[in-house]
């Protein structure tokens, strides 16, 4: 694949109430951005499990986004703060597996945020493009 | 009871009743200038004199502090009660020919100019007394005394100076009766009533005009009695017995199955638009004081008067406030327009000002509003379509002078003009009310772009919140007038019946449940629910999810070690496989 | 006289621990003597690789395999003892979930190479001389089996029918399995033979647990003298004994050591690490930024203490290999 064709495949795992929402606004105000994110919802960024990241990574992802609602605004109080640490921890982690921090994202996004929604894809987006494909490969026995 | 008999009137009245409270009760009228129902009788004026016929006895009495006795005949207009009457008030007036309710009396009495030297024609205090007597007895301040004796006798704060022991709730003015006493505002101390102030204006009041329900409250900071313990003059006018001044403010926990959120808007605040001027120009004014001003029951009767006091010749109205502006507010607020609107009409039907009403667009949306658009149109009021950007008090010309000038660039005939008024009203749009994030906080609901709260769905559910059994009516969710208001109430009020009447609550379908099977009762997740939904069973060895309290964040799911807890409808194995499915090409 | 069910056991990239954990069967193993024909043990009985070729494919009936592959000499020798094999049991957790020679998944074979005959400061290897799989001595061709880049689970390589965790796995859990084989009484295959839950079930500990689980400093064993009755998390202190399936008999927890995860992960568990960190970062007391940082921060090595044992079994499986 020639750098030039390179679209990265970016997953965004975004909370139900804010961040969807937020998306949901991006959307319905036909703001135009990135359409490299695939969005799988979910009811609170705390619902996040870092097995779903690796996952995509596994998969092919080369980034990955998680998106809640502000720190104190969370609709169940406090998913978010869950949420911010096992990104932390887990962004540490992924770098002893060879990915970049940058491949891993963790934004709040409210629901009134459609603009930072499209701000933050377009940003991962060319980001991720700078930083050139992950294509993961770990450990198929086909080495 | 006893038997008496006034001007010829037979009567029964109480026992301990004066007569000047008999007379009153016999619809006689005995004129007098220091007596005040709610204070004790002084006698101090002498005007209320009478003549009394006890037991064949005649004699001259002050009818304010002589209480009546068993078969006491009174005359209130005999010759010898007015002579005295007469010289009482030639004598008053003598002291005090600028007290108005003196000069009043003696021309009912056809006294024209007293027998007495008249040493001061400005003087006002007729030594009544009231203002002492309401100082002490009401107050409770003891702020001011008489001083001095005979032709030197006056009132006065202790050796004429301003005095600590002045509370300055000016109630000796209020109850002066000549306007001998006036007020002005030094050492910074609050002055209570102020009509013109839109804000507090007594101590014991509603919070606003139309407020429901109509129930007045006792402000503590500006309550004479909070102050010095005394005053409490309305729990005696109360004839209700309504007024305690005992209650204290509480914080009081109900419990609901509901909460419905109208928490309404403020007024946008039209100092942040300096172009235009509110607060350096007195004339400039916002669309809530204008309507102070309008009202029957404002400062001036209802008539739209200018700061000094005369009738506009021009008004101009400016729409969008705070509103359609990017630099402060995108949204519309809805009902500027039409509000502008009954403005212009009701300027037009009270005074001969011209108009000049200065629109983006006109959004008359609602049932009639349109019509009543036209009828504008054809009242005369002038219409210009632009956006006012300066109001300023600069004359180019002669005919500009001392007048306010509107600068707007007239998008219809494609020039910038210049409007001469006399008053500008700024139509402020809405903007959330306050506390309006704090609440969103409390109340975990989300806001949306305009910072307005954020309806569930804008269509399909549009009065309930992201929270269960919390729902929104009227401006906090946007701004809206009042038909649309009114209707959003009803919708929310029938949600929250409806979740009373059923008598039971659906849950959400997406809650967490645990496997008893796979649960090695490791407690992580009991530590991180934030709704306590989930309790160790120590016999059992497991924790538990209580699917009542549990909302389905997932939190716990995303956290449990060894996979035991799962949420429904998001267990691991769907979203393991939606991220599959997303890299299938 | 019908014929003793034959048995193997293998070592692949082990420590020996597991060869031991049979000798520790003790007077136990005389039974299983007793019971079956051992035709095969490269670390006891001298056979050789060209004895199980000669064997019928299906012959034996259970194949113990420890360690996990890492070199093409055992993945030959684990393919050759699954085609002659009944029954393949991956023994201990080397062969179940790659163990301890799994961490070097975070290397490749040019780094480890680099490390193990260059810049280890023991290293006397003045020619700078590398393992070729190929070389010539005296004319003749001499073959080394090749070092794989990634080391492999038993399962990655050959199909494993069952397996028993443990590092190594306990006599209780090894007994078990053989009386299950020896009586047809065995479970689903694919099976691990040990209980499907976490350790805190068994652990005497769990009922110390505080009400609310929240972790402010994180401290390692040798830093804290360990209260020998109080929950290791309790006391901040990682212990994998959550994610852990138990079945050990709480070895190290006895010995006042948290657990470090040798058992794997339940059933439901893809990833032990990931449910590991997920679950240990929600307890970390902060929500700040600044503070979660901090905390994250005297966390040294989270993928080798939350996959000690378990990486090449990860989602991930291993480092990312550069240039690849």
């Amino acid at each position: 694949m020639s750098q030039q064709a390179f679209e990265p495949k970016l997953v965004g795992f975004l909370c139900n109430w804010c961040s969807y929402t937020g998306a949901d606004l991006a959307g319905t105000a036909r703001m135009t951005y990135a359409p490299n994110l695939r969005i799988i919802r979910v009811m609170c960024s705390g619902r996040v499990d870092p097995q779903f990241v690796l996952k995509a990574f596994q998969e092919g992802a080369d980034g990955v986004l998680i998106s809640g609602c502000h720190p104190g605004d969370c609709h169940y109080q406090e998913g978010n703060y869950k949420a911010l640490r096992r990104h932390r921890l887990l962004s540490k982690m992924l770098e002893q597996f060879g990915i970049e921090k940058e491949r891993f994202r963790l934004e709040w996004v409210s629901a009134a945020e459609g603009a930072k929604f499209q701000k933050v894809c377009n940003e991962f987006t060319e980001q991720i493009r700078h930083l050139g494909p992950l294509s993961w490969n770990g450990g198929k026995k086909n080495e | 009871m006893i038997q008496i008999t006034i001007d010829g009137k037979k009567l029964e009245v109480e026992e301990g009743t004066t007569i000047l409270q008999a007379a009153e009760k016999a619809e006689i009228h005995i004129p007098t200038l220091c007596y005040h129902p709610l204070l004790e009788p002084y006698a101090s004026c002498r005007v209320c004199v009478v003549e009394v016929n006890r037991q064949g006895k005649k004699e001259l009495v002050t009818s304010c502090n002589t209480q009546v006795q068993p078969g006491m005949v009174i005359e209130t207009q005999s010759e010898r009660a007015l002579r005295a009457r007469k010289l009482n008030v030639e004598m008053l007036l003598a002291r005090a020919p600028a007290a108005k309710p003196v000069q009043k009396i003696a021309l009912e009495l056809g006294i024209e100019k007293p027998r007495f030297e008249i040493k001061d024609p400005d003087r006002k205090c007729i030594l009544c007394g009231l203002c002492v007597r309401t100082c002490e007895q009401v107050v409770g301040a003891n702020a001011i005394s008489f001083i001095n004796r005979g032709q030197e006798r006056e009132v006065s704060p202790p050796f004429g100076e301003p005095s600590e022991a002045c509370i300055g709730c000016t109630a000796c003015a209020y109850f002066c009766p000549t306007e001998a006493i006036t007020f002005e505002d030094i050492h910074d101390r609050k002055v209570i009533h102020d009509e013109l102030y839109l804000g507090p204006s007594t101590a014991i009041r509603v919070p606003v005009r139309q407020a429901v329900p109509m129930v007045p409250f006792i402000d503590e900071d500006n309550c004479i009695h909070f102050k010095t313990g005394n005053c409490q003059l309305c729990v005696k006018v109360c004839e209700k017995e309504a007024i305690n001044h005992e209650m204290k403010e509480e914080e009081i926990e109900i419990e609901v199955g509901s909460i419905i959120l109208a928490s309404g808007f403020k007024s946008f605040d039209a100092y942040r638009i300096p172009a235009y001027g509110y607060g350096r120009f007195p004339n400039v004014i916002t669309a809530l004081e204008f309507e102070r001003l309008v009202n029957a029951s404002g400062p001036t009767g209802g008539k739209i008067l200018l700061a000094n006091g005369e009738e506009p010749k021009a008004v101009g109205i400016i729409h969008c406030v705070g509103s359609r502006d990017e630099n402060y507010n995108e949204y519309c607020s809805r009902v500027c327009c039409m509000y502008s609107l009954k403005f212009a009409h009701l300027i037009k039907e009270k005074t001969e000002a011209d108009i000049y009403d200065f629109y983006i667009d006109m959004r008359c949306f609602g049932k009639g509003y349109e019509e009543f658009y036209h009828r504008l149109l054809h009242e005369g009021t002038k219409f210009i379509r632009g956006r006012v950007s300066e109001i300023t008090d600069i004359p180019l010309t002669e005919e500009e002078d001392g007048k306010l000038i509107i600068r707007v660039e007239d998008t219809l005939i494609g020039t910038v003009r210049r409007i001469p008024v006399d008053m500008v009203i700024l139509a402020t749009g809405l903007e959330p009310g306050l506390s309006h994030s704090e609440l969103a906080h409390t109340f975990n609901i989300s806001c949306s772009q305009d910072t307005f709260f954020l309806e569930r769905h804008p269509k399909l559910a549009p009065v309930s919140t992201f929270s269960d059994g919390i729902f929104l009516a009227g401006t906090c969710q946007a701004p809206k007038d009042i038909p649309d208001t009114v209707a959003q109430a009803g919708a929310a009020a029938s949600e929250a019946l409806a979740l009373a009447d059923k008598g039971s609550f659906e849950l959400e379908p997406i809650t967490a449940e645990i496997d008893e099977k796979l649960c090695a009762g490791c407690q992580i997740c009991v530590s991180l629910c934030p709704f306590s939904a989930i309790t160790y069973n120590k016999e059992k060895h497991i924790s538990e999810v209580n699917e009542a309290l549990c909302k389905g964040c997932g939190t716990c799911v995303a956290a449990c070690p060894s996979g035991a807890a799962q949420q429904k409808h998001f267990r691991d194995i769907q979203i393991m496989a939606e991220i599959e499915g997303i890299f299938i090409d | 006289m019908s014929e003793k069910p034959k048995v193997a056991f293998y070592w692949c990239a082990s420590c020996g621990g597991c060869e031991e954990a049979v000798i520790d069967l003790a007077e136990d193993i005389l039974k299983v003597v007793e019971a079956v024909d051992i035709v095969f043990w490269p670390v006891a009985l001298d056979f050789k690789k060209s004895d199980v070729e000669a064997m019928e494919d299906g012959s034996i009936a259970v194949s113990f395999i420890n360690g996990a592959v890492r070199l093409s000499e055992q993945e030959e020798m684990v393919k050759l003892l699954r085609k002659k094999s009944q029954l393949v049991v991956a023994f201990g957790t080397c062969a179940h979930l790659g163990g301890i020679p799994g961490l070097a998944n975070f290397w490749d074979k040019e780094s480890i190479f680099n490390r193990a005959y260059h810049t280890t400061p023991s290293t006397d290897n003045p020619e700078g001389v590398v393992p070729q799989e190929k070389s010539t001595v005296d004319g003749k061709e001499l073959y080394l089996p090749s070092f794989f880049n990634t080391v492999y689970a038993l399962n990655q390589v050959i199909d494993v029918d069952y397996y028993l965790p443990g590092c190594a796995p306990p006599r209780d859990l090894i007994m078990n399995a053989v009386q299950a084989i020896l009586e047809g009484n065995l479970p689903p295959k694919g099976s691990v033979l040990s209980p499907n839950k976490a350790l805190c079930e068994d652990c005497d500990r769990n009922e110390t647990k505080p009400e609310k689980l929240a972790i402010k400093d994180i401290k390692r064993p040798w830093e804290v003298i360990l209260d020998p009755e109080t929950c290791f998390l309790a006391q901040g202190v990682i212990c994998m004994g959550p994610a852990t399936r138990t079945g050990c008999g709480q070895r190290c927890i006895t010995a006042n050591m948290p657990c470090r995860g040798c058992f794997g992960p339940t059933d439901q568990v893809i990833d032990m690490g990931a449910k590991f960190l997920a679950a240990f970062a929600s307890i970390l007391d902060a929500d700040d930024e600044k503070e979660v940082a901090r905390i994250v921060e005297t966390i040294v090595d989270p993928a080798g203490t939350f996959y000690r044992f378990s990486l090449p079994t990860s989602i991930l499986r291993r480092r990312k290999l550069e240039g690849k």
